[in-house]
């Protein structure tokens, strides 16, 4: 694969699900150990060995020491899964405001989008995957942990409607620590917006994939998230509702290992399948083909 | 009244619940149980009445009066049968063409091992998506604390509802001071800045009308019945497939 994978990986929040106040790190901040030469060699920040950049970029971000899956980027997870030079970004001069005057989210807007080049949280568009022509969605991490406010309810939601108006199916990467607290209700009114969206397009007997990433939590996860035909959840991702935290709170015990991990997730019968990094691309190119009227023949 | 005196008042003890609602709104009111999968959640309070002679299901979400009653309610935080009773029994009333009525009072959906266990996400996306596209009335009134997913399970209806010191928030103040400003003593300063209040929501579109109280007398109880049959009456007058499209440009304005 010609795609250079190295641009796009970056370190892994620390603080996974509020990782939006602070999760934020630029490439350069992940070369700060001077021992390291710059972009050769990295530190796996699960199991602390160096590893080659070019093993990491040439395993998906996965770390070939130890199988920790790194976070991929919007435009990294499209480029992973997409073939080659056909994707069209859609939407993409969509960029929200300050919906409430919420103090402090201007700022936080402006510098999230120097920091990130993006303008929101989801990345839209439309491309080939193993041939067949889909309309997709891609969340990222890097903006308030794919957080979901106005705009990138509705990028997804003008996703589903320009899907169901060219009769596409749409293969949504979901990750999401939930809501955008910052637009108040007007963030809860997305998981409607994009639910309504999300129904037209079956009604039209149109196929949705979604690819459960590493999180997917709160109200993305109690909208599209879980309202597809076909549900994939990438191997090891954190899956649930509320986070295990707030659960741990609420019930005062601990959470037994593996809990609202995609294998959890899917042993409690709500994912259709795991995947592999590795085995994504290929996996969603032949459920696609197996959709098309003309197909394997 | 503050945003925050609000948040309080919609969480005060003595105000009435889901069963009081319907008790003085809907008549000859049987209750269905159960969502035929699991359980039967009593969380939520499911049956079919009617107001004014009009048959109508109703489903409200009851978080109990006193506290043996409010344990068995488990505070009105409902679990994934809950919601999936609700589906049922909306689906039901779709066939039948009858109008849904709901009323929401929780501080959330249930946040529990057996929740998640169950799909709680599954449980209120599916319920989201298959009540926006109901192709009968819908009407849903906000009577305390609309508790995010949990409430907006609920809550995609035709037409919002809400009592003039209830609340409809994507997260509680205390969760949002403690999450965004590691500081969970500007819980009050969190009430202002979600726009939380019945008139904030009337303002942001997200209620179409705001509910005047008067300590809940038997004559709000009889305003609001009144209201609710008009709602219904002039609903029922539209086709079923207009009435969804409607619905889904009152979403999708957001
Ligand atoms: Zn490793």
């Amino acid at each position: 694969m010609k795609f250079d994978f190295r641009k796009f990986f970056f370190k892994k929040p620390k603080n996974e699900l509020e990782g939006s106040e602070n999760g934020v790190r630029t490439p350069e901040s992940q070369f700060q150990d001077a021992s390291i030469p710059e972009k050769l060699a990295e530190k796996c920040e699960k199991c602390g060995q160096i590893v080659l950049s070019d093993e990491f970029a040439a395993n998906f971000g996965v770390c070939p020491k130890c199988g920790h899956y790194r976070k991929l980027d919007a435009r990294a997870r499209i480029s992973m899964c997409a073939d080659a030079d056909t994707f069209e970004e859609l939407f993409a001069e969509e960029e929200g405001g300050n919906p409430l005057n919420f103090p402090g989210y201007d700022e936080k807007l402006q510098s999230l989008r120097e920091k990130t080049g993006e303008k929101e949280g989801v990345v839209c568009g439309i491309a080939k995957i193993g041939g067949v022509r889909c309309a997709l969605f891609s969340m990222d991490y890097r903006f308030m942990m794919g957080s979901m406010g106005h705009t990138v309810g509705e990028k997804i939601a003008k996703t589903f409607e320009y899907a169901t108006e060219h009769a596409l199916p749409v293969v949504g990467f979901v990750l999401s620590g939930g809501a955008r607290m910052h637009e108040g209700i007007i963030s809860l009114m997305q998981m409607a917006k994009t639910s309504a969206a999300v129904a037209k397009h079956g009604e039209a007997g149109l196929l949705y994939i979604s690819v459960l990433t590493d999180p997917t939590t709160g109200g993305v996860s109690a909208s599209f998230a879980f309202e597809a035909d076909i549900i994939m959840a990438e191997k090891g991702a954190l899956i649930g509702f509320a986070g295990p935290r707030v659960i741990e709170q609420t019930i005062r015990q601990t959470l037994p290992e593996g809990f609202q991990r995609a294998e959890f997730i899917q042993e409690k019968g709500f994912a259709d399948l795991i995947v592999e990094r590795k085995e994504m691309k290929d996996k969603l190119a032949l459920l696609l083909k197996m959709h098309c009227a003309e197909v394997l023949a | 009244m503050n945003a925050y005196e609000i948040v309080l008042k919609s969480r005060e003890k003595g105000r009435p619940t889901a069963l009081k609602y319907i008790g003085s709104i809907v008549e000859n009111f049987i209750e269905l149980h159960g969502d035929r999968r699991f359980a039967d959640d009593k969380a939520i309070v499911a049956g079919i009445g009617t107001i004014s002679g009009m048959p109508v299901t109703v489903i409200g979400i009851e978080k109990g009066s006193d506290t043996h009653d409010k344990i068995a309610h488990n505070f009105g935080c409902a679990h994934p049968e809950g919601y999936r009773k609700a589906v049922r029994l909306m689906k039901e009333a779709e066939k039948f063409h009858r109008p849904v009525l709901c009323f929401v009072d929780t501080s959330g959906a249930y946040c529990g091992i057996g929740a998640e266990e169950r799909g709680q996400s599954e449980a209120i996306a599916m319920s989201i998506l298959d009540m926006i596209r109901l192709k009968t009335p819908t009407l849903t009134v906000i009577i305390g604390e609309g508790g995010s997913g949990g409430a907006l399970g609920l809550s995609a209806a035709d037409e919002v509802w809400i009592t003039e010191t209830s609340t409809y928030s994507v997260i509680s103040p205390e969760g949002c001071a403690s999450i965004l400003w590691k500081d969970s003593s500007k819980v009050a300063e969190a009430s202002e800045c979600l726009k939380l209040t019945a008139n904030d929501l009337l303002s942001l579109g997200a209620a179409e009308r705001v509910l005047a109280e008067d300590g809940f007398s038997d004559s709000f109880f009889a305003g609001l019945k009144g209201e609710i049959y008009e709602f219904f009456k002039e609903k029922m007058k539209i086709p079923p497939e207009q009435l969804a499209e409607e619905r889904y440009r009152r979403f999708r304005k957001f």
